[in-house]
């Protein structure tokens, strides 16, 4: 997307991490350009946090190197710290201080100069939406607002890059709304984002896509390559009940590359709708349950994800 | 090392110290329980008392009146003196607590009159080992008293009689009115300085990995030793305060005299505090939960403090190795230092040993806590 020799913004070669006999992350290749907004899409424990931790440095990589904003994290770990911003999972603002006392706390940590300091902090109010409440103690603002000023503390510095670790998970959709519109300004600005998280939805919002399951990355793409090329087959989504007993079923049937369930229905892949689709109401009849007919849908990114993790998991089967 | 970053540390720290319950509890409430709580005295049992003597006739009478001291087990005699001002210095360097002066003319008023004085001196800073090494001297000396009386009336044939006794003149140095309370009570504020100190610090590491703070501030570029110090300034003043306040319980309440320099206290508790506050810190770093950490730092320190400290069991009592032992019971040249300091007026140049010996604590757990945080989950 760059030119080439331009340094990028996060660099990955190898990363793996290992807590005892449990591989986290296994030998992650990452690279993502300067001003991008990626989104770091897996189900939980798929190590998206690990891999976060170690590009900030608070976790030593067991094996493979990274480097972040130009600076290697193994051997400038400092020099990295004071490029980036990180709003970790859990909510890590000190509850017991105001929301003005947070915001200056951070500003002397990053050394954000006296004469930028005031016209910084009162960005970051605004941008929270705090205006009127900068004596409020933290822990008795509602999730939205604790998130937004998470935000607002990690970025005072101006940071090139951010890491975003799940800054949505437990928020209002409303908010969470909101607070993707604050990290499309930001990118604006050049920021490099890596925002993860499990809601499939948000994924669409960032201009690369990294899924990640069981610490490899599976792919990575724009949202729109992701969903054209990756799926083979067709997808169609199947009203049926019950739901389990479809499933089982349709394992069985040669036609049907793959089946999943999506809230209160099916999404089938078949590796030629035309022909099969009409032929599952009969099948599945057959054996019990009761099906609409299949409407052939546009697959979605979690689609995507759904096919891409079960053939990582066939092939880990097979050897 | 920056001192922007450090400030906003120590004023943030300041902040949570202020709005927390708990930490304020600790702070102020327990020096004032333990203050009333630990202010009584203690009974001791004791053994080999270290005496000097100043034998000024060196004569067989006064070499038999030494050798009944020897003889007796109660006191080991340490250094044979040649000058009054000896004793002084002994005493200031706690080579003794006892010291019999035995006159030159011992033996000719004895054999004169049938009576003699022997002066007996005591450092009664350790107010306890003072009253019952004054009793064993009383009881050598009557036992003394027997054999030469029993002599002198054979050779004088006389009634056994009052007659032919060696008067024990004591003398008690430092503490005059042998007040127990004079000499419990200095101790009692290091010993609470000790305990108060380390439970605050033990808390302010596991606090933020408790509340899930510490994985924002590690990833900003703050380094541990601005962490270690920015976290420690105002646990500091904290400290400082206690000890103002313990201190002056001490002499305003129990009316402990205080015959030192307020600068030779200050230093002093100063350079306590860092070890003591130091100590709670490495803990802390060590110990992830709150929980934990504040009963780390109970264990590592009241039981030592309490039994090796020499605020009540006096050192000089103890067998050699655990005497070795309390060599690395920091609190125990606080309360040598605050005991001089109280009782005999000492400067900073009489102190020099436990001087040393906390300054040399205080770098080693500067060092060792500066080491320990490590920014990483």
């Amino acid at each position: 997307m760059n030119a080439t020799g331009d340094i990028p913004a996060v660099l990955a070669e190898g990363l793996t991490k290992k807590f005892g006999n449990f591989t986290a992350v296994d030998h992650l290749d990452l690279r993502i350009e300067k001003g991008q907004v990626v989104g770091f899409i897996g189900p939980n424990g798929a190590g998206k946090s690990t891999t976060i931790r170690m590009l900030c440095g608070l976790l030593m990589p067991t094996a493979g190197r990274a480097s972040v904003a130009g600076f290697d994290v193994g051997r400038e770990p400092e020099a990295v710290r004071e490029h980036i911003g990180y709003m970790s999972q859990k909510f890590s603002l000190y509850g017991d201080m105001t929301v003005r006392e947070n915001l200056r706390f951070f500003g002397g940590i990053y050394r954000v100069r006296r004469e930028d300091f005031v016209e910084r902090m009162r960005f970051a109010i605004s941008m929270a939406g705090l205006e009127g409440r900068e004596n409020a103690l933290v822990r008795t603002l509602a999730g939205g607002w604790k998130q937004r000023l998470a935000l607002g503390c990690a970025i005072l510095h101006r940071p090139p890059v951010l890491f975003l670790d799940e800054p949505t998970s437990g928020v209002e959709p409303e908010a969470r709304r909101q607070f993707w519109d604050l990290i499309h300004e930001l990118a604006a600005d050049r920021v490099t984002i890596l925002v993860s998280t499990h809601y499939m939805d948000e994924a669409e919002y960032c201009n690369r896509v990294a899924l990640i399951d069981r610490g490899k990355l599976v792919a990575m793409g724009t949202p729109s390559e992701l969903r054209g090329h990756r799926l083979s087959g067709e997808l169609y989504e199947l009203r049926c009940a019950p739901l389990g007993g479809a499933l089982k079923v349709l394992a069985g049937v040669p036609s049907v590359i793959e089946a999943a369930i999506f809230g209160d229905r099916l999404h089938v892949v078949l590796t030629d709708g035309e022909r099969n689709a009409p032929e599952l109401v009969s099948i599945l009849g057959d054996h019990g349950v009761q099906a609409e007919a299949p409407r052939r849908i546009t697959p979605s990114l979690e689609d995507v994800f759904v096919q891409l993790v079960a053939r990582g998991t066939e092939q880990r089967t097979m050897t | 090392m920056n001192l922007r970053r450090l400030l906003a540390m120590a004023l943030k720290e300041a902040l949570q110290i202020w709005r927390d319950p708990r930490s304020l509890a600790v702070a102020l409430l327990m020096p004032l329980m333990q203050m009333a709580i630990l202010g009584y005295g203690v009974s001791l049992d004791i053994k080999h008392v270290p005496l000097c003597i100043y034998d000024q006739e060196n004569s067989q009478a006064s070499r038999a009146v030494v050798e009944r001291f020897v003889s007796s087990g109660w006191f080991s005699v340490g250094h044979v003196i040649t000058r009054y001002s000896g004793i002084r210095r002994a005493m200031d360097r706690s080579e003794c607590i006892a010291a019999i002066v035995i006159p030159a003319n011992f033996s000719r008023t004895l054999a004169a009159t049938g009576s003699a004085p022997v002066q007996a001196i005591f450092d009664a800073t350790d107010v306890n080992t003072t009253n019952i090494a004054l009793g064993y001297a009383q009881g050598v000396v009557a036992q003394e008293n027997a054999d030469i009386s029993t002599q002198w009336d054979m050779s004088h044939d006389v009634q056994p009689s009052q007659a032919g006794q060696i008067e024990l003149d004591p003398s008690v140095w430092f503490n005059e009115t042998l007040d127990s309370r004079y000499f419990i009570i200095p101790g009692v504020v290091a010993v609470i300085l000790a305990l108060v100190g380390a439970q605050l610090t033990s808390l302010t590491i596991s606090r933020e990995w408790e509340r899930g703070t510490m994985e924002q501030l590690i990833s900003t570029p703050i380094s541990a030793l601005e962490v270690m110090l920015g976290k420690l300034i105002p646990y500091f003043a904290i400290g400082l305060v206690d000890a103002a306040f313990c201190l002056g319980v001490t002499i305003f309440w129990f009316g402990v005299p205080f015959r030192g320099d307020v600068a030779t206290l200050f230093v002093t508790t100063a350079l306590f505090n860092i070890v003591v506050l130091g100590i709670g810190y490495l803990i802390s770093v060590r110990i992830r939960s709150q929980l934990g950490a504040s009963q780390i730092a109970l264990m590592v320190t009241m039981l030592p403090t309490t039994l090796l400290s020499g605020y009540t069991f006096p050192i000089d009592q103890m067998p050699a190795p655990i005497r070795a032992l309390t060599y690395i019971v920091y609190p125990r040249y606080y309360v040598t230092i605050l005991r001089a300091i109280f009782l005999k007026g000492s400067g900073l140049a009489d102190l020099w040993g436990p001087v040393l010996g906390l300054c040399l604590y205080a770098a080693a757990i500067i060092w060792l806590a500066s080491r320990a945080f490590r920014k990483q989950l």
